[in-house]
């Protein structure tokens, strides 16, 4: 399908619909799938390797908050999400049902969910509902084998304020694609953390709109892709309504032959949206040779009423000048390379503010640079004591 | 007892015009228990001598030699330089974003002690030595260097020496762009580390300044790539009134 749409809202989907024949197939052609290696899951879109509906998903929460199994024709599935592409509209039919996470009104504390793949094709469908004024966390936790096609779509009542981080940390031969579409309340905050580890093809296309003026949206992301991996994330900031905030921070890392990430930072101000402030930031290191960072930022301004907008890309190799400076301090190489790096993701892991998915990050890039512990690390549990 | 021997070092760097001699045969001894100063002016080949002693340069020695207690210092890389007990103190020290000052201190200790300090006693070795520096505590959370003013960052590289206490410290213009306060605390802290005798200091400096608060037992003077003149301590009082102008045509005419 030719895509014709006037320049400004050239990065919009042009479709949303449930509908599996409405969506085409995607050559690798298009704007929106040709960074991605298609050969691998090529029979997940033409449907030649039909999705099994029954995702291993569990789901746990601080008392008061409901967490339900229901079927996708559930009035609460498909409010804020609709398929853009022909794999989501295939998890969306095939899903057996959906999991709906509801955050209460008022409610405060943390639900965890847990995704596990067992080796086969699968779909999920989740919902997460923060109730007005509630002030929650989610984790969601992706891991084990096999290829998993699923939505979340996650809906920010008035004034509440809601955290939700997906961690991506699949096998060597995971594939995941997935959208997280986010609506945003009046007065409104969503931290949206993106953690994308493991897996062989993982794209996450998060998107943010809002339903009315006072949201702040904050997405951050941190993916580390090691040789053969393919990580990316296509982010859409939706600013259809005024006087609303969106700010976004994209961090990674590559190293080894055919490491590949994606990111995709696709603002639209529509000409209503006055009073927006925008910032959007990619950054990437790149370890060794053979690794390639595609870095897409694309701002585009319907109006110019706005407090703020801009953004930035960056890919860069290690700095020799700071490897330097720690091995004139007597650290070995390889330690040096992984303070850099963990000093790299600080930023992000501090502002998404979740100590355990920080350990874990910490743990992969010491693990991935060949150093076991940092010795720092053993200080860090013995002040806790 | 330390000591480390220069001697005839030669170095190059290449430029388009071909590889153009920056140092031209520096003959010097360090013990431990002596602060030398050496001092030269601009472009001279101070800092060139200075990273030559702590870091493998890109281009490597021709001719000459340098040692730590007989070892081989021009075979070593810079991390096996440092935990040999060779240290640089920075004319511009280098910022690292996400690393904490504190973990940098204790990766780096732990580095060239050969075991991570035991916590109780590092936490207080480390706020003492900082607050003898008049540093903030809550540098200790802070980004190396990014961010610090210039006073700051050279505060920072003392505290490093401090805590790192190597054997022999080499200063590239520690003093320069301090004002009077900031240069008579960072001078106190080299004084400290070189007081118990085990310890010797190369102090690298265009200024006759710092010699106020830092007394060295020998001074160098260095023009175009080498030493064109040894004493004393009056040699730098001499220095001061008479400016290198001096050297700089004795130089010239060798
Ligand atoms: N990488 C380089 N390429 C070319 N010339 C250099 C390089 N590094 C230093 N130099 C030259 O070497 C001389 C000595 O420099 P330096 O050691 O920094 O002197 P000082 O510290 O005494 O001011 C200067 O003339 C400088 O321009
Ligand atoms: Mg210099």
């Amino acid at each position: 399908m030719a895509q014709t749409s006037a320049p400004a809202t050239d990065h919009a989907p042009a479709l949303r619909s449930r509908d599996i024949a409405s969506h085409p197939v995607p050559t690798g052609r298009e704007e929106e799938w040709r960074f991605t290696p298609l050969a691998p899951i090529a029979d997940l879109l033409s449907g030649q390797a039909p999705l099994n509906g029954g995702a291993d998903v569990d789901a746990e929460a601080d008392p008061g908050a409901r967490v339900e199994f229901v079927g996708t024709d559930d009035a609460r599935v498909g409010r804020t999400f609709l398929p853009t592409d022909i794999a989501s509209a295939r998890a969306m039919a095939a899903a057996a049902q959906a999991l709906i996470v509801t955050l209460p009104r008022e409610w405060q504390g943390v639900a965890r969910v847990a995704v596990r793949g067992r080796g086969e094709d699968v779909a999920g469908h989740m919902v997460i509902e923060a109730e007005p004024f509630s002030e929650g966390t989610v984790l969601v936790d992706f891991r084990g084998s096999g290829r998993y096609v699923g939505a979340l779509e996650i809906r920010v009542g008035d004034g509440a304020r809601l955290t939700v981080v997906s961690l991506q940390d699949w096998s060597t031969d995971g594939v995941h694609l997935g959208e997280h579409h986010a609506s945003l309340g009046r007065d409104s905050r969503l931290l949206m953390g993106h953690i994308t580890l493991g897996g062989q093809i993982v794209r996450i296309a998060p998107k943010v709109s809002y339903q009315a003026p006072g949201g702040d949206a904050e997405l951050l992301g941190l993916f580390f892709a090691d040789a053969g991996q393919h990580l990316e994330h296509r982010v859409f900031i939706d600013h259809d309504t005024p006087h609303c905030r969106s700010s976004v921070l994209y961090k990674g890392a590559l190293q080894g032959d055919g490491s590949h990430t994606v990111w995709i930072g696709d603002v639209l101000v529509r000409s209503q949206a006055v009073g927006v402030d925008t910032y959007e930031v990619n950054r990437n290191l790149i370890l060794t040779d053979g690794a390639r960072a595609d870095s897409v930022p694309n701002l585009e301004l319907e109006t110019g009423e706005i407090v703020g907008a801009g953004h930035a890309s960056a890919t860069g190799r290690f700095d020799d000048e700071q490897l330097f400076y720690l091995q004139s301090r007597g650290i070995p190489a390889d330690l040096a390379r992984v303070l850099v790096v963990r000093g790299f993701f600080a930023d992000v892991l501090h502002r998404i503010g979740q100590p355990e998915l920080t350990q874990r990050v910490m743990r992969t890039v010491d693990g991935r640079l060949g150093v076991v512990a940092l010795d720092g690390e053993a200080g860090d549990e013995e002040l806790a004591e | 007892m330390t000591t480390l021997a220069i001697s005839n070092l030669h170095a190059t760097v290449e430029t388009d015009a071909g590889a153009r001699e920056i140092l031209r045969g520096v003959t010097l001894t360090v013990e431990s228990g002596q602060t030398h100063a050496v001092m030269g002016p601009n472009g001279s080949g101070k800092s060139t001598l200075a990273y030559v002693i702590a870091v493998p340069p890109k281009d490597p020695v021709p001719e000459g030699s340098i040692t730590l207690d007989g070892q081989d210092v021009l075979a070593m890389s810079v991390d096996e330089r440092a935990r040999a007990g060779l240290f640089l103190a920075m004319q511009y020290p280098v910022e690292i974003p996400g690393v904490s000052v504190s973990n940098f201190l204790r990766t780096s200790v732990t580095a060239v002690r050969g075991e991570a300090p035991k916590l109780r006693t590092w936490v207080k070795e480390m706020k003492g030595a900082m607050e003898a520096l008049q540093i903030d505590p809550a540098f200790a959370e802070r980004s190396v260097n990014e961010g610090f003013s210039g006073g700051e960052k050279k505060r920072h590289e003392i505290l490093q020496l401090e805590l790192l206490k190597p054997k022999i410290a080499v200063l590239d213009e520690t003093d320069s762009g301090l004002d009077v306060d900031a240069l008579k605390v960072v001078a106190e802290g080299v004084n400290r580390f070189q007081a118990d005798g085990t310890t010797g200091t190369l102090l690298i400096t265009h200024y006759t300044r710092i010699l106020r608060y830092i007394h060295p037992d020998y001074v160098h003077v260095f023009v175009d790539g080498r030493i064109v003149e040894s004493g004393g301590p009056e040699l730098a009082t001499k220095l001061e009134d008479e400016g290198y102008e001096r050297f700089l045509k004795a130089g010239a005419s060798t």
